[in-house]
């Protein structure tokens, strides 16, 4: 058995029993990485319960900045009897296990092609604490007091960490570096050599930061003006809402009192109801749900879609359908979400990659909303929206303003142009709008979701219906305009080939490339970042004999879109589904592929150093 | 197409109240409801109370669900924004309304099977979070639209027109409100403008959630021997508390009754709400009391209306969550936005 042996690129896996208190151990782990400027990527692997139940916490080491999930195990810290056998067969020959040895263990537990190393963690917490939580804690900042030393992660980048945790709480914070001293004590005297897998100190992060993607859509939320959120808690969507929350009592509370309104409503169809309310009379509103929340609130998206009322909607996506895997990621809303509510409606969607894009498409959703007057759907999914994610730092320029889109005040409403509500004045398909009591005797009008003519009376004329149905089509159309474009990415040798994907797939796609072109695969890349499609995306699919299109859903949902939108030939292009509620992987991509263009098969593997 | 134009013509003699308007001015479309619909009369009190109130007609928004009942806001106060959202939903949607702009008046409109059936989860959560509206329930106890079917809130065993008899028990809504902690609950009669009027005047003028329950008979399926909810029934079996006056905060008070006849509830902005009293134990201040006393009535048959409960030092939903006076609606970039210094901030503690 050799031993696995990696600098800067491996997979750790912590195996922990939900509500012991690991999380923020764990996330210690992955930061003191960042902070030696090696580039980390984790995710939580969590079952729907609230304690007791298996919970993992997974870690890609990269240098080479790869941040999809990778699969495979390198070294599993094993804190859960409960899923011994599986999580320890997930183990390759010559990988590593660290477990808590206080107590031996049956014989045959123990593999003998992988490396094992028992440190009697609770033992040790029990010599040196009385009490049973502190007992429970400890172990976890002890199991990286072990790790920092196996691996070679910079005690001081640890102790600044901690040190910037419990500022302010000088008992807690020499409490916890006691806890990891221990650790680090027990593995010095044995392991002093450490393992081979090694952390060393480089320059791969740079600016960028380590965000998760709900609080990044919720900052956008309050840069970019939203002042009534309505919702109803939903995994993996609520921390959206409370994060709003955080932020707006840090921004947004004065003396004066709250410039933000904050509901916590009955159910999702009232917190869609307090939006349609808020968009109407003007203010900027938003909601965060998932799935199941969407399925509720769609005889209001179609009011909204239908009376024209500006609308964002955050739909944290997890697996489906019906309760599906709460806690597992997808990107299967699409059609539920494109479509929303019966007739003939179509919902403007923004795919963001990363926590970035949630905070820029956050506040770009509260523009397109007002300037289109219709829902948006930010879609993003638990894999971006409950992980912390390496990225770019948030942007913003002082110099931007909302787009309040077409409002008439009361002073042009006096200049006595024409008011129609639903009169398309400048043939973009957008009609003017007034918010209530702007004016005394000049724009008021009726809203409803029945069909009117253009001066939003009432009337089932099917010419009054035909023409505002049109309208919304060119609206439609205006709206591909405004959205934010594809993201091409040219392979580094002419292509015949083009793959197509969104959203959280990014990062496992752009290593998928990369391991492709290595193998002589070259494919050309565009990434979608709106619904509706702007016309370059036809001409992408057009310029290349196959595309794949690559999505986290069983059906093909973006697939069935762009046939859907394009009436192009669905053999043109070849699904890549991946959907088992984890995050796709490069290792997916790449088979798939490969598989269909008939080349050896290539696979990224982490770099092997003897 | 159900629409129908109404002439422009202003008589030159109408008299204008305090902000300039007439009583025309407070109209809406031409009602397409059937010829004496209790709505309708419920429609005149809402513009005469608003025009009595001095209220600019546009400062109202008026929303409403779907049914005979939210077709209304389309008949009176033609120059304010009126919302027919969906099916029983009008509570969540005039919440929003209410968050983004606190600055208008609210009149929430609705009905029976409205807010008593498909509705009712909303109903109660705007009571519970004290929005600030007169939510106003033309209750029928039948729904009119789809030709007929009992609502939640017909009395068991009264009879549809096609003769068959109702075997649930109601909702009463206004049971409801006063257990749900409403701040002003009444009950109205359609065909008793003289008590409608001040009624829906006193919950206009209150902040906080104003539940007004104005039994209105359905003319074409709820109007005969057997239901309720008919114009017969109510005026046998009317049992009014009290008979209410509403004044004006900082206008004369002009009306003068005799001590021992009346008590006066002022309101936060100083309008004072003058009972009469017509039961000589009835204290509407008393939510406990007023709670009991309808019970103990609706079990012998009767329909107790006038001003039920009413406290005023109620507080709202803006008082709850401590907006900010200016309306949401109204605050910019420069009010909202941390800027890019504040962002520059948080990235470096994301890394």
């Amino acid at each position: 058995m050799t031993p696995i042996a990696a600098v800067n690129d491996f997979v750790v896996k912590f195996a922990n029993v939900n509500g012991s208190g690991s999380a923020s151990a764990n996330e210690l782990f992955a930061r003191a990485i960042l902070r030696m400027g090696v580039p980390v990527s984790p995710r939580n692997i969590f079952p729907s319960n609230i304690q007791g139940l298996p919970t993992w916490y997974e870690v890609r080491v990269s240098e080479a900045g790869w941040l999809g999930r990778r699969g495979g195990v390198d070294l599993l810290v094993q804190m859960n009897p409960q899923t011994w056998d599986a999580d320890v067969a997930e183990l390759p020959a010559g990988g590593y296990l660290l477990y808590d040895s206080s107590r031996p263990l049956p014989p045959g537990r123990l593999r003998d092609d992988i490396v094992v190393l028992g440190v009697p963690l609770t033992r040790i917490c029990a010599e040196h604490y009385q009490d049973p939580r502190q007992r429970q804690l400890f172990k976890n900042i002890m199991y990286l007091g072990v790790l920092s030393v196996l691996l070679g992660i910079e005690r001081e980048a640890i102790v600044r960490l901690v040190g910037e945790q419990y500022r302010g709480k000088e008992k807690l914070l020499e409490a916890n570096l006691g806890a990891l001293d221990l650790g680090r004590a027990h593995a010095l005297a044995h392991f002093p050599d450490g393992i081979g897998l090694q952390v060393r100190a480089a320059d791969a992060v740079g600016e960028r930061i380590f965000m998760e993607g709900n609080a990044a859509v919720a900052l956008g939320m309050v840069y970019g003006g939203a002042t009534v959120c309505a919702w109803y808690p939903i995994t993996p969507s609520s921390s959206v809402a409370e994060a709003f929350q955080k932020y707006c009592q840090k921004f947004r509370s004065g003396e004066d009192g709250n410039r933000h309104a904050i509901i916590q409503a009955e159910d999702e169809i009232a917190s869609i109801g307090m939006v349609v309310g808020a968009g109407w009379n003007g203010a900027r509103a938003f909601t965060a749900t998932s799935g199941p929340g969407v399925s509720l609130m769609t005889e209001f998206i179609g009011l909204a879609y239908m009376a024209e009322i500006p609308a964002t909607i955050v739909n944290v996506q997890r697996g489906g359908p019906s309760t599906g895997m709460p806690t597992r990621t997808q990107q299967a809303d699409l059609l539920s979400c494109a479509y929303a509510s019966h007739g003939d409606t179509r919902h403007v969607m923004l795919f963001p990659e990363d926590p970035a894009e949630c905070f820029a498409f956050a506040a770009d959703a509260l523009d397109l909303a007002d300037r289109l007057q219709t829902p948006v759907f930010l879609m993003t999914d638990l894999d971006i929206g409950m992980n912390q994610r390496l990225c770019a730092p948030l942007a913003w320029d002082d110099a931007r303003r909302y787009d309040r889109g077409k409002v008439l005040s009361a002073a042009q409403l006096e200049d006595g142009r024409e008011f129609g509500r639903y009169l398309d004045a400048d043939g973009d398909g957008i009609p003017w709008r007034t918010w209530p009591g702007t004016h005394p005797t000049r724009g008021a009008f009726f809203t409803r979701g029945t069909t009117k003519d253009p001066w939003a009376r009432y009337s089932e004329r099917g010419p009054d219906y035909v023409y505002n149905i049109e309208r919304l089509r060119r609206k439609w159309r205006t709206a591909s305009d405004l959205v934010p474009a594809p993201v091409p990415t040219a392979a580094a040798q002419g292509a015949r080939a083009g793959v197509i994907h969104y959203g959280s797939t990014s990062p496992a796609m752009a290593e998928a490339l990369a391991a492709l072109a290595a193998a002589g695969l070259h494919l050309d890349a565009l990434r979608l970042r709106a619904f509706p499609f702007p016309q370059s995306v036809l001409e992408f699919i057009e310029d290349h004999e196959r595309v794949f299109v690559v999505e986290q859903n069983a059906d093909g949902q973006m697939r069935m879109l762009l046939v859907n939108e394009f009436g192009v030939d669905p053999a043109h292009l070849v699904p890549v589904l991946h959907y088992d509620g984890t995050p796709i992987t490069a290792r997916f991509i790449v088979d798939a592929i490969t598989a269909v263009l008939g080349a050896s098969p290539v696979r990224p593997q982490p770099e092997r150093v003897s | 197409m159900t629409w129908i134009a109404k002439p422009r013509l202003h008589h030159p003699s109408l008299s204008r109240n305090a902000v300039g308007y007439t009583r025309r001015d407070y109209e809406g479309k031409v009602s397409t409801l059937c010829a004496g619909c209790g709505h309708d009369s419920i429609s005149a009190a809402i513009i005469q109370a608003c025009w009595e109130l001095d209220i600019e007609p546009h400062r109202v928004a008026k929303l409403s669900g779907i049914g005979c009942s939210s077709k209304t806001p389309d008949y009176f106060l033609g120059n304010s924004h009126g919302f027919n959202t969906v099916h029983g939903r009008m509570p969540s949607v005039l919440t929003g309304a209410n968050l983004a702009n606190r600055g208008l008046t609210y009149l929430g409109v609705s009905g029976d099977g409205d807010s008593a059936s498909i509705g009712m989860g909303q109903f109660v959560h705007a009571i519970r979070r004290g929005v600030d509206m007169a939510y106003i329930v033309e209750n029928n106890g039948v729904y009119g639209l789809t030709k007929g079917q009992f609502s939640a809130t017909a009395d068991q065993g009264s009879v549809s027109k096609r003769g068959v008899a109702n075997s649930d028990a109601p909702i009463d809504l206004v049971g409801l409100a006063l257990q749900l902690g409403a701040t002003y609950v009444a009950r109205g009669f359609s065909g008793d403008k003289t008590q409608l009027v001040p009624l829906i005047k006193g919950a206009l003028g209150h902040r906080g959630v104003a539940i007004l329950d104005v039994i209105s008979p359905c003319v074409a399926f709820n109007n005969h021997a057997g239901s309720t909810k008919s114009y017969d029934y109510v005026r046998e079996h009317n049992d009014a508390v009290n008979r209410l006056d509403v004044i004006e905060g900082r206008a004369a008070i002009a009306v003068d009754y005799a001590p021992g006849e009346a008590i006066d509830v002022v309101q936060h902005d100083g309008t004072v709400l003058r009972l009469r009293k017509l039961d000589p134990d009835y204290d509407p201040t008393d939510r406990l009391a007023a709670m009991a006393y309808v019970n103990l009535h609706q079990a012998r048959g009767e329909v107790v209306t006038g001003l039920l409960h009413v406290d005023p030092a109620a507080a709202d939903l803006h008082g709850h969550l401590g907006t900010v006076a200016t309306p949401l609606n109204q605050l910019g970039v420069a009010e909202l936005c941390p800027g890019a210094a504040a962002l520059e901030k948080i990235n470096a503690g994301l890394r």
